[in-house]
């Protein structure tokens, strides 16, 4: 009796499973930085189901995709935490219930 | 019976490594310190790295542990420490409807996903980069040619992102003066 090898759906689940935490989070919490760490998450889930995808159709594709997304992921965070910064100045709280002037 | 024993360690390992994951990202979502949040953050990193290992791409891995687990992490932890956030871990973490609700739309996401993962089967031409060709090369070289070859332009893309980036961080922090009346 051979034990069969770790199926792609197993990794698609905890994919599943990431993102669903990260979506959570995201919806969640108060904090700014929070939510961008949680943002970053749903990324890296993202990201795994890309790299299963890749091996389990013997391709390089997926990783391509992986490689953008965290050159992304990035350029995103430098400018997201300026952003937070900025907001401090100006307004002394990151809470995103309270930063409510663009709402309409 | 060795080949039982491979695979019977491959599922330990991916089990140890799942959970792990899901155990480090409940902690992010559920910490109030963002400094503890961070650090679980790293954890969950780390672990999805290992995952990419499992699966053969090594160089996804490294890029993983030094860009996310390295940079990205560091960033979000020294701006945590510029910014004051004594407040939140006073304040007790409030129970609000809202926040039931949008927990329950998340766990609806979550059963969409599983049923788009489980009742389908992965169908969609096979590549010509099966895991022994890649491993014969070298992961990075094997990457490298597709990433310079075929997606050359995304590349040159990706560096006018990362510039805008920095020219959007360097503008945004930098402290304005009041305007002269």
């Amino acid at each position: 009796m051979t034990i069969p090898a770790v199926p792609p759906s197993c990794y698609l689940v905890l994919g599943a499973i990431l993102f669903t935490i990260g979506v959570i989070g995201a919806l969640t919490r108060r904090n700014a930085i929070i939510v961008f760490m949680c943002i970053e998450l749903m990324l890296n889930a993202v990201n795994l189901s890309f790299i299963t995808l890749a091996r389990f159709l013997n391709s390089l594709d997926g990783v391509m995709f992986v490689f953008f997304i965290m050159t992304v992921a990035a350029a995103e965070a430098a400018v997201g935490l300026a952003i937070f910064v900025q907001l401090y100045r100006t307004r002394e709280t990151i809470n995103v219930d309270e930063i409510n002037l663009m709402k309409w | 019976m060795t080949e039982n024993v491979v695979t019977l360690f491959q599922w330990l390992v991916f089990l140890g490594i799942s959970l792990t994951c899901i155990f480090a990202s409940i902690m992010v979502v559920s910490n109030k310190n963002p400094v503890h949040c961070a650090l679980w953050m790293v954890l969950t990193f780390l672990a999805t790295a290992g995952l990419y290992v499992m699966l053969h791409s090594t160089f996804i891995a490294i890029v993983q542990v030094i860009v996310y687990a390295g940079a990205i992490m560091m960033l979000i932890l020294f701006v945590v420490m510029l910014l004051d956030l004594e407040v939140e871990l006073r304040s007790k973490l409030k129970f609000v409807y809202s926040k039931a609700i949008g927990g329950f739309l998340a766990v609806l996401l979550m059963l969409g996903i599983f049923y788009a993962v489980i009742t389908r089967v992965l169908k969609g031409s096979s590549g010509s980069f099966t895991p022994e060709k890649v491993g014969a090369m070298g992961n990075v070289k094997a990457v490298g040619e597709v990433l310079f070859t075929d997606y050359l332009f995304p590349f040159e893309v990706a560096s006018i992102v990362l510039v805008v980036g920095i020219v959007g961080a360097v503008i945004m922090s930098k402290r304005r003066e009041p305007r002269k009346e």
